[in-house]
């Protein structure tokens, strides 16, 4: 059997926390492999908590927001977008593989696109194998 | 007359500018030595050698500074020797204290880094094609040894418990004499801390524009230093000029700004800061106006690595869980 990643998620709960709610409603199937943590504002995530997660040993970070437009504090989700794609080519010029990262603007009525996005992310870290920092890959 | 502060200064894998700024509080570095007397300062200044230090009892330094990061075999034999031997360790400049720009070696190979210093460079005059080795039978009779490189570079506080942090490339030597007048008065706050005045470089900036009753506005667009001009008195981020004032110590006083200079955070991070670098990003995307002047600030610089991390990659928290079994 393939392993089993271990995703650390930031969910805004305006939006991707209901969204996983609603998935567990909607009884989507997808992969046991996400803890959810939930956050005010895709905004309220720093760059250093995703680094924090990945060199305690996940295997990938996933924030997901509101759709442009759909913050409940007007600019957070753009903020996050510049803070995440600067981070992103930061860890990569570090020599990290930047895929164990990612960011998704998934709304509280996208149950069903929030099960394919763990799944998607799941199979793909599958195939990166276990971060570097736990000894693997 | 109290006894003198016993005094050490070990320079691990710096490059002495650090101890240079310590001679450069001049005069009142004479003044200083009435409370301290020197009993280690190598391999710089004194006529003392490592076999001294480790004749020393155990505690016998009430104080010891040590800059520089730990880059070879000897940089941790001395550094742990200096730390059994010192009362109170502080790691002196950011080299010590967060790994300082040869950190930066750690986004290469050993092989890359050999190649750039003694083959690849300009001024090089290497026909052989030598590369130092930790051992070398010199003339067939001469066994020779050589500090090996480590696998990776650290900070003082990665090899041993460290008690104070001092930031700045090097620190400045007003606030140098601040510290030393700290020490001599035995005013120091508790262990573990950096010796700062806890201000930012935006806080003492004269361009800070909340000191003129302005606003900061979203940047639109970025320039590098060798792009033009910028406006002598206006903050150089608002200009596009990026600066990492916001989230840097401050205790130099601001002197890169003096000079139109944007700051690059040799200072080392303001209280509460986790990674530099990631800081540094959050700091920086925030004040942009959109996506395009992110993507625009990734292109001007190139590697955001080296940027965002120039003086603190060894205390990075990816860095340091990564580099040891990913790095050759
Ligand atoms: S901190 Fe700067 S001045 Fe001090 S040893 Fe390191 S490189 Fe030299
Ligand atoms: S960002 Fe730089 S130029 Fe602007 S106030 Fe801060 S330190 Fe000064
Ligand atoms: S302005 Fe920044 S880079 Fe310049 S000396 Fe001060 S802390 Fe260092
Ligand atoms: S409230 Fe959902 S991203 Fe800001």
């Amino acid at each position: 059997m393939s392993f089993s990643p271990n995703i650390v998620g930031f969910a805004c709960q305006w939006c991707t926390y209901a969204g996983a709610d609603l998935a567990g409603n909607l009884r989507c199937k997808y992969p046991p492999t996400i803890k959810l943590i939930r956050v005010p504002c895709s905004g309220s995530v720093e760059p250093e908590y995703v680094l924090e997660s990945l060199a305690r040993g996940a295997d990938g970070v996933l924030i997901g927001g509101c759709h442009y437009g759909d913050c409940h504090y007007k600019e957070g989700n753009y903020k996050t977008s510049r803070r995440m794609t600067i981070l992103k080519k930061m860890i990569e010029d570090a020599g990290f593989d930047s895929r164990r990262f990612r960011l998704e603007w998934i709304s509280g009525a996208e149950g069903k696109r929030f099960a394919e996005v763990v799944e998607e992310f799941t199979r793909e870290l599958q195939e990166l194998g276990p971060n570097p920092v736990k000894g693997g890959a | 007359m109290a006894d003198k502060i016993k005094f050490g200064f070990l320079l691990a894998g710096g490059c002495a500018g650090c101890e240079t700024a310590l001679v450069d509080i001049s005069e009142r570095l004479v003044d200083a030595l009435e409370h301290l007397e020197v009993v280690f300062w190598a391999p710089t200044v004194a006529d003392v050698k490592y076999k001294d230090l480790e004749a020393m009892e155990d505690g016998y330094i009430d104080l010891a500074f040590v800059d520089g990061m730990v880059r070879n075999t000897e940089n941790e034999h001395t550094v742990k020797v200096l730390r059994q031997k010192s009362k109170t360790l502080v790691a002196f400049g950011a080299c010590a204290s967060l790994g300082g720009i040869a950190a930066m070696g750690d986004m290469h190979s050993k092989e890359e880094l050999f190649n750039q210093a003694y083959k690849d460079t300009f001024s090089t005059d290497n026909p052989e094609g030598l590369l130092p080795e930790p051992q070398c039978l010199w003339e067939g009779k001469y066994d020779l040894t050589l500090p090996a490189f480590t696998k990776r570079v650290s900070t003082i506080d990665q090899l041993v418990d460290v008690d104070y942090y001092v930031g700045g490339c090097p620190p400045h030597h007003d606030f140098i004499f601040q510290l030393i007048q700290a020490v001599v008065s035995g005013n120091l706050p508790p262990k573990g801390s950096w010796l700062t005045s806890g201000k930012a470089v935006c806080d003492i900036c004269k361009r800070n524009p909340a000191e003129h009753d302005q606003q900061r506005l979203p940047i639109g667009d970025i320039f590098r230093t060798v792009d033009g001009r910028p406006d002598e008195d206006k903050c150089l981020l608002q200009q596009g000029y990026i600066c990492f004032g916001p989230v840097t110590q401050g205790d130099c006083g601001a002197s890169c700004l003096n000079v139109n200079i944007p700051c690059r955070g040799c200072g080392g991070p303001i209280p509460g800061v986790k990674d530099y670098g990631a800081r540094c990003v959050s700091t920086i995307a925030s004040s942009l106006k959109d996506d395009a002047t992110a993507e625009k600030f990734i292109q001007k610089f190139n590697d955001m690595a080296k940027l965002c991390y120039r003086y603190s990659y060894s205390s990075g928290i990816l860095n340091q869980k990564l580099t040891p079994g990913n790095k050759p």
